[in-house]
């Protein structure tokens, strides 16, 4: 495991919601603010292993209901819940395309609000909700569909720009090389 | 033996999750409170960004537009102390009217300043907050206004921080009156997700006479809201239920998409 990833991935969700909660530009144009933790948790379920996955569900949960009138903990689990099954299918995941991660964004972006009003539901808390949530849902599952290749890209740029790799061997071998011509004594 | 270490994986979160949703609210308001003081120094960073381009246009301006703006300052001045003048004589007078009429005396309401730093990122909930908190002396259910008209209501309060339930919000209902020759009464509910500027005053009287236009204000009741602060104007209203009450729809004064000071009030 790579801390460093860990970190980074952790960075990018503490800014997304800090971004959320300052920028009312979506909202106001929109009519909806756009969550990009889904987005964010589509890489590392892609990208990391499952100690991250279940930081970042945990903490990015855990900043969002700070900053939220939900009951704290109540965004915990659907980001857990969109991240393991993606982490246990990810060897059948072309990850690398961009449109199989517009394709897992959306679907992320769309199933994290909806589970997260499902919990609230079921709770006593009532949350606003009316014919336009569905606009509100479908803005939340376009931008995150939109966001999440430009995550990716940006996460690699900051990964290799600031991340360390691990030495991979090379095919080469000095005690297989075949020598030619003669041994000199 | 991967798919078991997996599943713990799992079954650990879980259990965090049954944990948090377990706890006091309370101690949950103390953990939000924590944890939102890790953002302090962005939100500090931001606020100075924000100021910036003010007070670079600020200093931009020639000393002929300052020395406008002073004069223009000045004559607002007289006219809001001639103002305060004769609202301290009418106060005098109510006093003395109250006292000749052996009414309790009402204790004046003080306001307080304050921005709004941040909004609620989840779309289903109508909230902001605020940069005043306990240490200044706010505390649950004070109203908050803008010149405007009525914004919301102190929801939970923290050391430096508050959280205002804003008018649409489904936790934030308010008893109000129409301004018309009836003096009609309802309560002020949240009318949909999209539209922040519209609410919904339902449980009217089925005979009520509403006309678009007309004011809504306050009805003092409930004992959150002081009588009386501007809440909107009647858009259209409808008889609901067999004709059992009637409804209106409430285009509000204040503009809670753009809030960027608001007004605690104090008693």
């Amino acid at each position: 495991m790579n801390p460093f990833q860990t970190i980074l991935i952790l960075s990018a969700a503490f800014l997304a919601v800090f971004g959320e909660t300052v920028l009312s530009a979506p909202r106001v144009w929109l009519g909806a603010q756009i969550d990009l933790l889904p987005a964010i948790m589509v890489f590392a379920a892609l990208n990391a292993g499952l100690p991250t996955i279940a930081a970042l569900a945990i903490f990015g949960g855990l900043w969002l209901d700070t900053f939220s009138a939900n009951p704290l903990g109540i965004s915990i689990l659907p980001l857990m819940l969109v991240g393991f099954p993606i982490y246990l299918r990810r060897d059948l995941i072309l990850r690398d395309l961009p449109f199989a991660q517009f394709v897992l964004g959306a679907a992320a972006s769309a199933l994290v609000p909806a589970l997260t009003l499902l919990m609230l539901l079921s709770g006593s808390t009532q949350p606003l909700l009316g014919w336009g949530t569905l606009w509100q849902w479908l803005v939340m599952t376009a931008g995150g569909a939109v966001a999440t290749p430009f995550i990716f890209a940006l996460m690699d740029a900051c990964n290799g720009a600031l991340g360390y790799k691990l030495r991979t061997e090379v095919s080469f071998r000095a005690d297989r090389e075949i020598r030619h011509g003669r041994v000199l004594k | 033996m991967l798919k078991q270490k997996n599943y713990l994986a799992l079954g650990a979160v879980v259990i965090v999750v049954v944990l948090l949703l377990s706890l006091p609210t309370r101690t949950t308001d103390r953990i939000k409170l924590a944890v939102g003081s890790w953002f302090l120094p962005l939100f500090g960073l931001a606020s100075a960004g924000q100021q910036l381009p003010v007070d670079l246009a600020d200093s931009a301006l020639t000393r002929h537009e300052l020395l406008k703006q002073v004069d223009n300052l000045r004559r607002e001045n007289q006219q809001l102390r001639s103002q305060a003048v004769q609202s301290a004589a009418i106060a005098r007078e109510n006093d003395q009217l109250r006292a000749l009429f052996n009414w309790q005396r009402q204790s004046p309401w003080k306001l307080k300043l304050a921005n709004v730093v941040m909004r609620d990122p989840a779309n289903w909930w109508r909230t902001v907050q605020i940069d005043l908190g306990s240490r200044d002396g706010l505390r649950e259910n004070l109203p908050v206004i803008t010149a405007a008209g009525l914004v919301g209501r102190v929801s939970s309060v923290s050391l430096t921080r508050s959280q205002i339930v804003l008018i649409g919000d489904p936790n934030c209902r308010v008893s109000a009156t129409v301004e018309n020759a009836a003096r009609d009464m309802g309560v002020v509910l949240a009318s949909g997700p999209l539209d922040t500027s519209l609410v919904q005053l339902t449980y009217l009287a089925s005979s009520a006479n509403l006309k678009p236009g007309q004011s809504v204000v306050t009805s003092g009741l409930g004992g959150v809201f002081p009588k009386g602060i501007p809440i909107g104007q009647i858009v259209y209203a409808n008889s609901v239920e067999y004709g059992l009450y009637t409804e209106a729809q409430v285009k509000l004064n204040a503009n809670l998409g753009s809030l960027e000071q608001v007004w605690v009030l104090f008693k």
